[in-house]
């Protein structure tokens, strides 16, 4: 957690001294994306983010380097392997992956269910998809469609809802009717839960319980981090515009990260000398970050015309030898 | 002899049987069998697992089926009608045709999406749309319409046994219109010539009637009508060619450009409104290839700016045959101004 809180602080940094075009910072949500992601099997179990998941990515064991790709417009959807990592690239159209999340978990029911009838292990336990969104997502029609479909195909998919307050300059109130995106599973026969999203402990056990329960076969589950978005949504944003530096402190209540501190050191899990190395380590990783971000340069120009399709068209590769024609002769 | 329906019908069948992958959902597929029956009787021989209704919502299906692929299924999802694929339209601009290239190619997502399409079935509104420009319009899409039973066979197994997302235009007018096809299992078809209906052939346009006057450009249900329009146009001494587009994304020129080579004359034929239509985009593409032996501009016959009529006024909207007849006399009687 402190190496993601220390690398998203050093994102924002990054973008003011102009390294970075933008950055959707996750400063306050270290808690629920870490631990969220903690507790999934990646070997088997898939994650579908936002653009707002340095923790999920961090925690899935993607590379940094590849992750900050994506905000320095050197790809979109990031620079790491989806198929390797189970992280599906950056979504930029909020809900726009919660839909593939259901389709990607029905195909683990499909596949459980075919190697049942084969009598094969892999029946014993499902693969999960997770899939993040926020507040503001949930008022997509697409998660409506998702929890729908979830609930009558009964699919192994966990909901991780981080509900941070505020969806750009609209807060939960405006957004949300009733406050909770929990509270509508109910409608959807999906049990859900709402958890303390700036308790770490709790979010781990919380998505562990979710996850269980949707690989033993009984459905998805929807799981309500109530977080804050200490930040602006994105480095283009004016919180200012939109609520006070004393509401931010006020509402933000503790944070995650000073949370689990004291916890480690009240319980003896850690002591302050473990936690300074841990933050050193951080501070290492994010200039380690800040220098392979440097060292990555532009995209050869033919990728754009190689990435389309598995098969290519020959009026794609007209165009691309026209352009190769066009440049080089610039 | 088989139908559209029955072609289309009989080509999934055989999908199904050969890859395990290969999953048919959408509203009413099941059971029912689709409301214009292609998917009939598929779930009961092959399983309601690998054919199976949704709930009704045309995003779902198309996220859904999105996900599906993601986890190394080969989903045919079906909209039922084409005015019903503005609904899931996020999901195939935003995601079916770019998580391939946002993925850098680690995902891949071989959908093809079933969309009933085009009118003249004097049906409801939003039953009766043509939406090839918007599909082809879209990066990562590729767009294909069978004209006939054997074009439906041929091109929806080569559809989807791609790796690519596919949008496959049925021209829901011709589901019962019948003709021969020629089956993967029959071998090589001895037919000759142009209407070769070959199973293999599955790439590009198709030349579906030869002539050396002026070729008419068309795609879906309007092929038969524009074969129709040959047929008469021959009694008066005009001997027209028909190019079946087949492939409306990619677009086919070498075919086209061979053709107008040749005949020197073209005119589009489609039921889409007509400005920013794929009739624009043929016309330009003949004109970048043929400018200095076309003797007239191309000429467009097609539907109108205006949204698809009820079907009382279906007829006067699609190209009829006199009105290909006209478009046909104006290219023929062009004078350089």
């Amino acid at each position: 957690m402190t190496a993601v809180r220390q690398l998203d602080l050093a994102a924002v940094a990054w973008q003011r001294q102009g390294i970075l075009p933008a950055y959707a910072p996750e400063l306050g949500q270290e808690a629920a994306q870490v631990a969220s992601a903690l507790a999934l099997d990646l070997s088997r179990d898939f994650a579908f983010p936002t653009y707002r998941e340095l923790g999920v990515a961090r925690a899935a064991g993607v590379d940094m380097v590849e992750y900050m790709s994506t905000h320095l417009a050197t790809w979109h959807g990031g620079f790491w392997d989806a198929a390797a990592t189970h992280v599906a690239p950056i979504q930029a159209v909020v809900a726009g992956s919660v839909l593939h999340a259901v389709g990607w978990a029905h195909g683990q029911t499909l596949q459980a269910r075919a190697a049942s009838a084969q009598s094969s292990p892999e029946a014993s336990a499902l693969g999960v998809a997770i899939t993040y969104l926020g507040d503001g997502a949930s008022s997509q029609g697409d998660v409506h469609e998702a929890m729908n479909f979830a609930g009558v195909f009964r699919a192994p998919v966990v909901f991780f809802v981080q509900n941070n307050g505020w969806a750009i300059s609209v807060p939960t109130e405006r957004q949300v009717a009733g406050g909770s995106v929990a509270a509508r599973g109910a409608g959807y026969s999906i049990p859900a839960l709402q958890v303390d999203g700036n308790d770490a402990a709790a979010v781990l056990e919380a998505t562990r319980r979710a996850v269980a329960h949707a690989r033993a076969g009984h459905g998805p589950v929807i799981v309500e981090a109530m977080t804050y978005r200490r930040g602006p949504h994105a480095t283009s944003d004016d919180p200012g515009r939109y609520r006070t530096l004393d509401e931010e402190r006020t509402d933000g209540g503790a944070d995650p990260l000073l949370r689990l501190r004291e916890r480690l050191l009240g319980e003896g899990i850690a002591d302050e000398a473990e936690l300074e190395a841990a933050d050193a380590a951080g501070a290492a990783e994010a200039e380690a970050v800040r220098e392979g971000v440097l060292a990555l340069g532009p995209r050869p120009g033919a990728e754009m015309f190689d990435l389309v399709f598995t098969e290519p068209t020959d009026e794609l590769l007209r165009q691309k030898a026209a352009w190769r024609e066009e440049s080089e002769h610039a | 002899m088989l139908s559209l329906q029955g072609a289309l019908n009989l080509a999934l069948d055989e999908l199904l049987a050969e890859d395990p992958k290969v999953l048919i959902l959408g509203e009413d597929v099941g059971t029912l069998g689709g409301v214009f029956r292609v998917t009939s009787g598929l779930a009961a021989s092959h399983g309601a697992e690998r054919v199976f209704d949704t709930p009704l919502a045309e995003s779902g299906i198309l996220g859904m089926s999105i996900g599906l692929a993601m986890a190394g299924f080969r989903p045919v999802p079906e909209v039922q009608f084409d005015g019903f694929a503005y609904p899931a339209m996020n999901q195939i601009v935003t995601q079916l045709g770019r998580i391939h290239y946002r993925s850098r190619g680690a995902l891949r997502v071989p959908v093809t999406l079933r969309v009933p399409s085009f009118g003249g079935i004097r049906a409801p509104e939003h039953h009766g749309e043509s939406l090839e420009a918007v599909f082809a319009h879209v990066p990562g899409l590729k767009v294909v319409s069978p004209a006939d039973p054997q074009q439906g066979y041929t091109l929806l197994k080569a559809a989807v046994r791609m790796d690519d997302p596919v949008i496959f235009m049925e021209p829901k007018s011709r589901y019962w219109q019948k003709g021969e096809v020629v089956t993967e299992g029959a071998g090589s078809p001895t037919h000759d010539g142009a209407s070769s209906p070959s199973p293999q052939d599955v790439t590009g346009a198709r030349v579906a009637r030869e002539g050396r006057h002026l070729t008419l450009v068309a795609w879906g249900a309007m092929v038969a009508r524009c074969l129709q329009v040959a047929e008469l146009a021959a009694e008066d001494g005009i001997d027209v060619e028909v190019v079946d587009l087949r492939w409306l994304k990619p677009i086919d020129t070498e075919t086209l450009a061979r053709s107008v080579a040749k005949t020197r004359r073209a005119v589009v034929v489609h039921e889409a409104p007509l400005t920013a239509g794929l009739g624009a985009e043929v016309a330009q593409r003949i004109t970048e290839r043929c400018f200095g032996t076309l003797k007239a501009p191309v000429e467009r016959v097609t539907g109108f700016d205006v949204p698809y009529p009820s079907g009382d006024l279906e007829d006067e909207y699609i190209p009829n045959i006199d009105r290909i007849l006209f478009g046909i006399q104006r290219v023929l009687e062009y004078k350089r101004g």
